[in-house]
């Protein structure tokens, strides 16, 4: 199979069970992922600094985590964790989330959520605390590795400081994809959703449209984000979105009657089946499972 | 789906009813609003801001002049409106949270609407 089929072929797992996606969806499902040459691994949503009823321990998630990427049998590329590392964005939270993920065997790349960047000091402490030296503008950046067009977009800190890419970041998009042919695979992190997940909840980026007509020439275009603490995918012509779990605790399924934005209590036993992060494997096809913490 | 509404129900009667009083006006942030959404304070008046929800808010100027910066559940924050004005606010983890403090002539009484 060629690279170019990366994202017609992706994979994920559901209660153990892992499905391979092509062109016309789910097609056929198969025991395991084929071996392995290059993969990564996303986090996100670790809130470090909660206290309240829906997570009494988001230190020791976030530990439990780490400690499953590290017992992985062969290390990912990189570890991503797409934003919300902290909950306030107070010193000792980012000091906290540090200490933690500094202990992941693979390389740790970072982009802020809105609660990593509060106030005049919250987007200084992140900086100080992740930031890249490869990084443009306000922390966005683009690499190339193994065979994959990865691109990192910050979505929170501009405008009302939720949902918005800005122009200059845009402008910087533009630039980067113009350089690419369109049959290069190209992955995409952002916080925030790009798409339209909840918008009456914040779920979404303002000029996410902008970013997405961008991306359309391409024939393979996955989007990783993280932010609504489920998973959640979506489709739009040859770019598939996909949010994920968080570290920390769940939040509450779009359209639920009643429900709000924010941490949702479960029950105490169940709370590792509701938390995860998500491993790519790439072999010829990529392998693109959502793992809970009750798994590891 | 009537617990739902009987909720919003009562939350919009609580954002346009609640009383400011006191040496000090207060605005609660419940179900991710201010309540009231709108308050009238004198100059020199303070407010103070509490967080009564589980997740994090902010109570920041548009205009950027002020910010509570990350209010965790029960926490507080006072600030003191000094020039009469209208100000807008939000919060900046949640940006469909508006809320508005209108400061007035010290002479005039406060009242929230």
């Amino acid at each position: 199979m060629k690279r170019r089929d990366f994202v017609g072929h992706v994979a994920w797992t559901g209660a153990g069970l892992l499905y391979v996606l092509g062109a016309e969806g789910i097609v056929r499902a198969t025991a395991d992922a084929a071996p392995s040459s290059f993969g990564f691994v996303q986090i996100s949503d670790s809130h470090i600094g909660y206290t309240g009823p829906a997570n009494g321990d988001v230190h020791g998630t976030l530990a439990k985590t780490v400690a499953d990427i590290n017992a992985m049998p062969a290390q990912p590329a990189f570890v991503i964790h797409t934003g919300d590392v902290t909950h306030l964005s107070k010193a000792t939270e980012f000091d906290d989330a540090r200490a933690i993920l500094s202990t992941l065997r693979a390389p740790l790349i970072t982009i802020p959520g809105e609660h990593d960047v509060i106030g005049v000091e919250g987007p200084k402490r992140y900086a100080a605390a992740f930031a890249r030296k490869e990084a443009a503008g306000r922390g966005w950046s683009a690499w190339d590795q193994g065979g994959i067009h990865f691109v990192a977009l910050i979505n929170v800190g501009e405008g009302e400081t939720m949902g918005m890419l800005g122009d200059e970041q845009l402008s910087w998009l533009a630039n980067d994809l113009s350089a690419r042919k369109p049959d290069t695979p190209v992955v995409v992190f952002g916080h925030v959703p790009l798409f339209a997940a909840a918008p009456e909840w914040g779920w979404t980026t303002s000029d996410g449209s902008k970013a997405i007509a961008l991306l359309r020439r391409f024939k393979a275009v996955t989007v990783l984000n993280g932010h609504i603490h489920q998973v959640l995918e979506h489709q739009d012509g040859a770019i598939r979105f996909a949010t994920a779990r968080a570290t920390a605790f769940p939040q509450a399924a779009p359209g639920t009657p009643g429900a709000k934005p924010g941490p949702l209590k479960v029950a105490p036993e169940s709370l590792l089946g509701v938390l995860g992060y998500r491993t790519v494997e790439v072999a010829g096809r990529a392998a693109w499972q959502d793992r809970t913490l009750a798994e590891g | 789906m009537r617990t739902a509404l009987l909720g919003a129900a009562a939350l919009l009667a609580l954002t346009a009813a609640a009383p400011a009083s006191g040496p000090g006006a207060v605005v609660h942030i419940r179900d991710d609003h201010f309540i009231p959404a709108s308050i009238t304070v004198k100059a020199g008046d303070k407010v103070t801001f509490i967080n009564d929800d589980d997740d994090a808010h902010t109570a920041t100027a548009d205009n950027a002049s002020w910010d509570s910066e990350g209010l965790s559940q029960g926490q507080k924050w006072d600030h003191a409106f000094m020039k009469a004005g209208k100000i807008a606010y939000h919060c900046t983890v949640h940006p469909m949270m508006h809320g508005t403090i209108v400061v007035t002539a010290a002479s005039h009484a406060m009242s929230a609407k």
